[in-house]
């Protein structure tokens, strides 16, 4: 029976010779460094737009509730595992458990940004975004996503991801939670329910970007 | 593997060889057919020569292998599937089917065609043949065409309409082509 796939078969021969020929050194590829790269590319941008921003300003309202800097915290933490993740999946004989990695967090920002939304329902005189402030949002988060999403692609052509859809929805949600995170330090008002709205928009239409974009530099 | 990173080849082709039996094993347990158990092992082999740089010899092999090994086995099926559903195996179908792309005597029928109908517009009588250039070749409207020519547009549309029988009638073979003048 298996006598088609005999190591000696003279087509699995040819081939191994041809690609035996073709064998050049190569550079080992780490996926923990490639995901400290593009953490270290972010640090570097998260401090020149903190050099541009508000920094007191941002403290004190992070600090106004739990929830605000629980989200922030939230957000930040889904961009750093979840680039973990993409790259962890991005080679092969890693655990696809890897993936849900990011989902702890992800449900930690869910669930205190709803909380923000919730308590501007009941307290009066809280400054809620209209859709002219959302609008400022949904256009940072993807603007920034944008530069983001292209560096990982850089990074991650040098690896190998046996299931490309997975890892690169990972790479969507990194790019978005951090683009997030990064709107805090031009978010002045607390989130509401139009906002959260345009948010999730926002980061979904990243995490569908990068899987329908990505997929294309893989094969 | 740690060797074929370096780029020692003997090293590299020993592996490669001693990973078939492995490739068709593990293809075998996911459900390939035998007489496509040949094909996956070749393209598990490409990936594993595209993928080595991701190889860490820290980490045993054969996890590393088997999991390149089982995802192109579900491509495999997935593609066989896929083939199943849209394809079917018709050989008389196979042969009447018209070849889509272009053959070479297609640009020399083509070009007969052209002449034939240059040669045939020709002959026609000069309103007509205004009728037919202006309108059908250069794609112009009737309001483009009346104001050019100063024919009014019920004019162009019956010479264009004794120019398309005429034409008609002379490529395909009657004689009792042209039903009138110029109007």
């Amino acid at each position: 029976m298996s006598e088609v796939s005999r190591p000696d078969s003279p087509s699995h021969d040819r081939l191994i010779e041809r690609l035996t020929a073709e064998l050049r050194p190569v550079r080992r590829v780490s996926p923990g460094w490639l995901a400290v790269s593009w953490l270290l590319v972010v640090v570097l941008f998260a401090g020149y737009l903190a050099s541009m921003s508000d920094m007191h300003a941002m403290m004190r309202r992070l600090m106004a509730a739990p929830d605000m800097w629980l989200a922030a915290l939230g957000s930040a933490l889904t961009g750093v595992l979840a680039v973990v993740a993409a790259f962890m999946t991005s080679v092969p004989g890693r655990s696809t458990r890897w993936g849900l990695l990011p989902l702890p967090p992800l449900a930690l920002w869910i669930w205190e940004s709803g909380m923000g939304c919730a308590r501007g329902w009941h307290l009066p005189g809280v400054h809620d975004a209209s859709f002219g402030d959302s609008d400022h949002c949904f256009m940072f988060i993807c603007g920034i996503s944008l530069p983001l999403s292209l560096l990982l692609m850089v990074l991650l052509r040098w690896t190998f991801p046996l299931r490309p859809n997975l890892t690169l929805a990972l790479g969507g949600l990194a790019a978005a939670g951090t683009a997030a995170t990064l709107l805090n330090f031009f978010h002045p008002y607390d989130a509401s329910v139009s906002d959260l709205v345009i948010h999730a928009v926002a980061v979904a239409l990243v995490i569908g970007a990068n899987r329908l974009f990505g997929e294309r530099l893989f094969r | 593997m740690a060797a074929a990173q370096g780029g020692d080849a003997p090293a590299y082709q020993a592996l490669l060889r001693e990973c078939v039996p492995v490739i068709a094993a593990s293809a075998r347990r996911q459900g390939i057919s035998p007489d496509r158990v040949d094909d996956v092992v070749q393209e598990v082999l490409i990936t594993i020569h595209r993928a080595r740089a991701t190889y860490d010899p820290a980490r045993p092999f054969l996890p590393w292998l088997r999991a390149i090994a089982q995802r192109r086995a579900i491509d495999g099926l997935r593609r066989h599937g896929r083939q199943a559903v849209r394809e079917v195996y018709d050989p008389i179908a196979y042969e009447g089917h018209a070849e889509d792309t272009t053959e070479a005597d297609d640009a020399l029928d083509a070009q007969t065609r052209a002449r034939t109908l240059r040669a045939s517009i020709a002959t026609l009588p000069p309103g007509q043949r205004q009728a037919v250039e202006r309108l059908s070749l250069r794609g112009q409207t009737l309001e483009e065409a009346a104001a050019e020519t100063g024919r009014s547009k019920v004019a162009l549309k019956v010479n264009l309409h004794r120019a398309i029988k005429a034409l008609r009638g002379k490529l395909g073979g009657r004689e009792d082509a042209g039903e009138g003048d110029d109007v």
